[in-house]
C-alpha cells in the first residue's frame, strides 16, 4: 500500500514527547514515528528506539587497511630502489612501525568519518518532510502512515498539541 | 562552573551566525589587512624561490632558522585542537563547549602554516614534494623512510587529515542550521554541504559517538606529531646538544602548552570581536588558567629535567651549548626573556582568581607565554647548530633576514586570516554544543541552597 508522511511541529520537547503516546493510541507504531530536532536530546527522550549500528566495525577495518597499505607503502618502495643508507637494513623495521602506525590511524579515522556518515544515512538526495524552524527550537514528529490514515493522524497529531502539520503531497 | 545565561535556539544561531550571514565591515577590513601581509610574506618566499637561499640569514653551521622554528611553533600551537576538544570530549568536560570547534580550527590552520615552513626552507618546493611523497613512479625514486625528516610529513599529514575531517563531521548539524537560513545560491551550497541533514535522534547519537571515537583515535596521532617533530632534532646524529631521549615528551608538553595558550588568545578575541559574551565567559578563562598552570608546570619539569641532565653528563659539546644558550649575548638575553614568559611571568598570575577571570589578562599573559614559546623553539635550534662541532673555527653565527621575518610575520596573518575566513563560512563555537548545554542544564536545591547544575548521558 503506498504511504504518505506526516510533520506535526512542536513548540517544546515535552509536548512532542506526550504526542508520541497520543500517536501510539492512535493506532501508529514507534517506527513509524521519526522525531526531528535542532539539538541533541537524551536517547529516549521522546521514547523513541535508535536501531542497531555497526560504527564501531569501520575503524577497525579502516586500521587494518591503513596498516597494510602502509606496510606495502614502505616496504615496496624500498624495495624497488634498494639503496642503502645510513647503513640500515633496506627493510628498516622501526621506521616501517613509526609510518605503519601514522597509517594505520589514518585508515582508522577515514572508516569512522566514512562510517559516521553511512550510518547516519547520509547523503540524502531529498530532505523529505522537514520544516526550517526545527533548527530553531521546534521538535517536528514524521510519522508514515498508509496514504489513506493520513487525516487521522493529522487529527492525532493536532489533538496532541502540534501548532502545526505539513503533510506530503499525494 | 556553569554560570550560563537561558538562551533559546532562536537567539543561539542570531548570536553564533551573526559574522556567516552578514560579516560586519570591520570584518572586511581586517581580512584585508591580514591578506596584504600574507601577500607580502608571499612575496618574500618568491624573491627567495627567485634569488636562491642565500638571501636567508642561515649560514655554516646554523643552517636551520627562523623558517625552521617557525614550523616548530606552529606544530605546537596546532596542539591545542586535540588537547583541549578530545581530551575535554573523553573527560565530558561541561567548560569545552564553546572552545572545541576554535580549537579544532585553530589546530587545521596552523598545521597548514607550520607545514608551508619547511616548503620554503627548502628553497626548492617542488623538489621537497617527491622527497616527501611517494609518487615518482615514473622513475621509481621514493622517499628514504629511514630519515626523520620523512616520518615527519606522514605525522603531520595524518594529524592534518584527521583534524579536517574532525571538524567537518562536528560541523553537519551546523551547516544546517546555516541552511535553513539561508536563500539562494547560499542555501543551495548549505544545501550539499549538509548532506541532508535532518536531526534525527540517530543523526545525534552517531555525532556523539562520532565525537568520542575520533578524539580518542586523534590522541595518538596528537602525541605522535610532536615526538617525531622532536625527532627531526633528537636523532640528528650530529647535533650533540640534541640527543636527548627526553625530547619526545619536552615537545608534547611544550606544544600542548603554547596551544593551550594560543586558544586563550583566540577564546578573548572572539569574545571581543564576535561580542559572545553569553558564551565565552569569564568561567571558561577561569577554567583554562588552571588548566595551564598543571601544563605549564609540566612543560617546566621537562625543562628542569632536559637542562639537569645535559649538565650533569658535563660533555663538552653540551657544555659548550648550555655556556651559549645562558651566558652569552643575545642568547643569554633571549634565554632570560623566555624563561620569564613560559614560566615564572605566567604561573604565578595565573594563581590568582582575579587574573583568570580577567579576560584582558588572560589575553595577554597567553601572548606573552607564545613569545616565550617560540623563543624556546630558537634557543634550542639555532645555538644547538652553532655549537655542533667541537672545532671553534667553525663556531658561526646566525642573524635572521628580513626575507625571514617579513615571512614569519606572515604566517601570524596567515594563520588569523584562516580563522576569520571560516568564522565567515562556518560558526566558530559549535551551535549543537551550545543547545545542548542549555537542554542539559538545570537548577537543584541542596539544603538552602539552589545551584546550577549539568546533567550527564553516558
Amino acid at each position: 500500500m503506498a504511504r504518505r508522511e506526516v510533520l506535526g511541529l512542536f513548540r517544546d520537547a515535552e509536548t512532542a514527547a506526550g504526542a508520541t503516546t497520543v500517536l501510539h493510541e492512535a493506532g501508529v507504531r514507534q517506527d513509524d514515528i521519526e522525531v526531528l530536532t535542532g539539538a541533541p536530546y537524551p536517547e529516549g527522550a521522546f521514547g523513541e528506539h535508535i536501531k542497531r549500528h555497526r560504527i564501531y566495525l569501520f575503524p577497525m577495518i579502516g586500521a587494518i587497511c591503513g596498516f597494510t597499505v602502509a606496510i606495502l607503502l614502505t616496504a615496496g618502495t624500498q624495495l624497488a630502489y634498494p639503496v642503502v643508507t645510513g647503513g640500515k637494513p633496506i627493510l628498516s623495521v622501526p621506521p616501517m612501525v613509526i609510518i605503519t602506525y601514522e597509517g594505520t590511524l589514518l585508515g582508522a579515522i577515514l572508516f569512522t568519518v566514512l562510517g559516521v556518515v553511512f550510518e547516519s544515512r547520509l547523503p540524502r538526495g531529498k530532505i523529505g518532510l522537514y520544516d526550517p524552524r526545527i533548527t530553531e527550537g521546534f521538535i517536528g514528529l514524521v510519522v508514515s502512515c498508509a496514504a489513506d490514515q493520513w487525516l487521522a493522524v493529522e487529527q492525532a497529531l493536532r489533538r496532541a498539541g502540534a501548532f502545526e502539520v505539513k503533510h506530503e503531497q499525494a | 562552573m556553569q554560570e550560563r545565561r537561558p538562551l533559546s535556539d532562536v537567539q543561539i544561531n542570531k548570536a553564533l551566525l551573526r559574522n556567516v550571514l552578514a560579516a560586519p565591515l570591520w570584518f572586511w577590513g581586517l581580512v584585508l589587512l591580514l591578506a596584504l601581509v600574507v601577500a607580502a610574506g608571499a612575496g618574500a618566499a618568491g624573491w627567495m624561490f627567485n634569488r636562491g637561499t642565500g638571501v636567508l640569514g642561515v649560514n655554516r653551521p646554523a643552517m636551520w632558522g627562523f623558517l625552521i622554528v617557525n614550523f616548530v611553533f606552529w606544530i605546537g600551537i596546532s596542539h591545542a585542537g586535540v588537547m583541549l576538544s578530545a581530551i575535554l570530549r573523553l573527560a565530558y568536560a561541561e567548560w569545552r563547549r564553546p572552545m572545541v570547534r576554535a580549537a579544532e580550527v585553530l589546530t587545521v590552520f596552523s598545521l597548514m602554516t607550520a607545514m608551508l615552513m619547511p616548503f620554503i626552507h627548502s628553497g626548492r618546493p617542488w623538489r621537497l614534494a617527491y622527497w616527501a611523497f611517494p609518487y615518482d613512479f615514473a622513475r621509481g625514486i621514493f622517499p628514504n623512510i629511514r630519515s626523520a625528516l620523512i616520518w615527519d610529513p606522514s605525522a603531520v599529514f595524518t594529524y592534518l587529515i584527521s583534524s579536517s575531517l574532525f571538524i567537518l563531521v562536528t560541523l553537519l548539524p551546523d551547516i544546517a542550521v546555516i541552511r535553513d537560513r539561508t536563500t539562494g545560491i547560499r542555501h543551495k551550497i548549505y544545501s550539499a554541504m549538509a548532506l541532508g541533514w535532518r536531526g534525527t535522534p540517530r543523526q545525534w547519537r552517531l555525532q556523539g559517538i562520532a565525537g568520542i571515537l575520533l578524539s580518542a583515535i586523534i590522541l595518538p596521532i596528537f602525541v605522535s606529531v610532536h615526538s617525531i617533530v622532536s625527532w627531526d632534532f633528537g636523532m640528528a646524529v650530529s647535533v650533540e646538544g640534541w640527543h636527548a631521549t627526553i625530547f619526545a615528551p619536552y615537545f608534547v608538553i611544550g606544544a600542548v602548552l603554547s596551544g593551550v595558550s594560543a586558544v586563550v588568545t583566540l577564546m578573548a578575541l572572539m569574545r571581543w570581536l564576535f561580542k559572545w559574551e553569553d558564551h565565552i565567559r569569564e568561567e571558561h578563562f577561569d577554567a583554562m588558567g588552571r588548566l595551564l598552570v598543571v601544563i605549564a608546570t609540566a612543560w617546566f619539569y621537562f625543562f628542569a629535567m632536559e637542562f639537569m641532565f645535559g649538565l650533569f653528563t658535563l660533555e663538552p659539546q653540551e657544555v659548550a651549548l648550555r655556556q651559549l644558550q645562558v651566558f652569552e649575548w643575545p642568547w643569554s638575553a633571549l634565554f632570560i626573556i623566555f624563561i620569564l614568559t613560559a614560566y615564572f611571568i605566567p604561573v604565578p598570575l595565573w594563581l590568582f582568581r582575579s587574573v583568570r577571570r580577567n579576560v584582558a589578562a588572560m589575553f595577554w599573559i597567553s601572548i606573552m607565554v607564545n613569545i616565550g614559546m617560540w623563543l624556546e623553539r630558537f634557543i634550542i635550534i639555532v645555538p644547538g647548530l652553532l655549537r655542533k662541532q667541537p672545532f671553534t673555527f667553525v663556531w658561526g653565527s646566525y642573524r635572521p633576514s628580513p626575507i625571514e621575518i617579513i615571512i614569519v610575520a606572515a604566517t601570524f596573518c596567515l594563520v588569523a586570516l584562516g580563522i576569520l575566513l571560516f568564522s565567515k563560512v562556518f560558526p566558530l563555537v559549535p551551535l549543537a554544543e551550545a543547545k545542548e548545554g542549555q537542554i542539559l542544564a538545570d537548577q537543584i536545591k541542596v539544603g538552602k541552597k539552589t545551584i546550577p547544575a549539568v546533567m550527564r548521558e553516558e
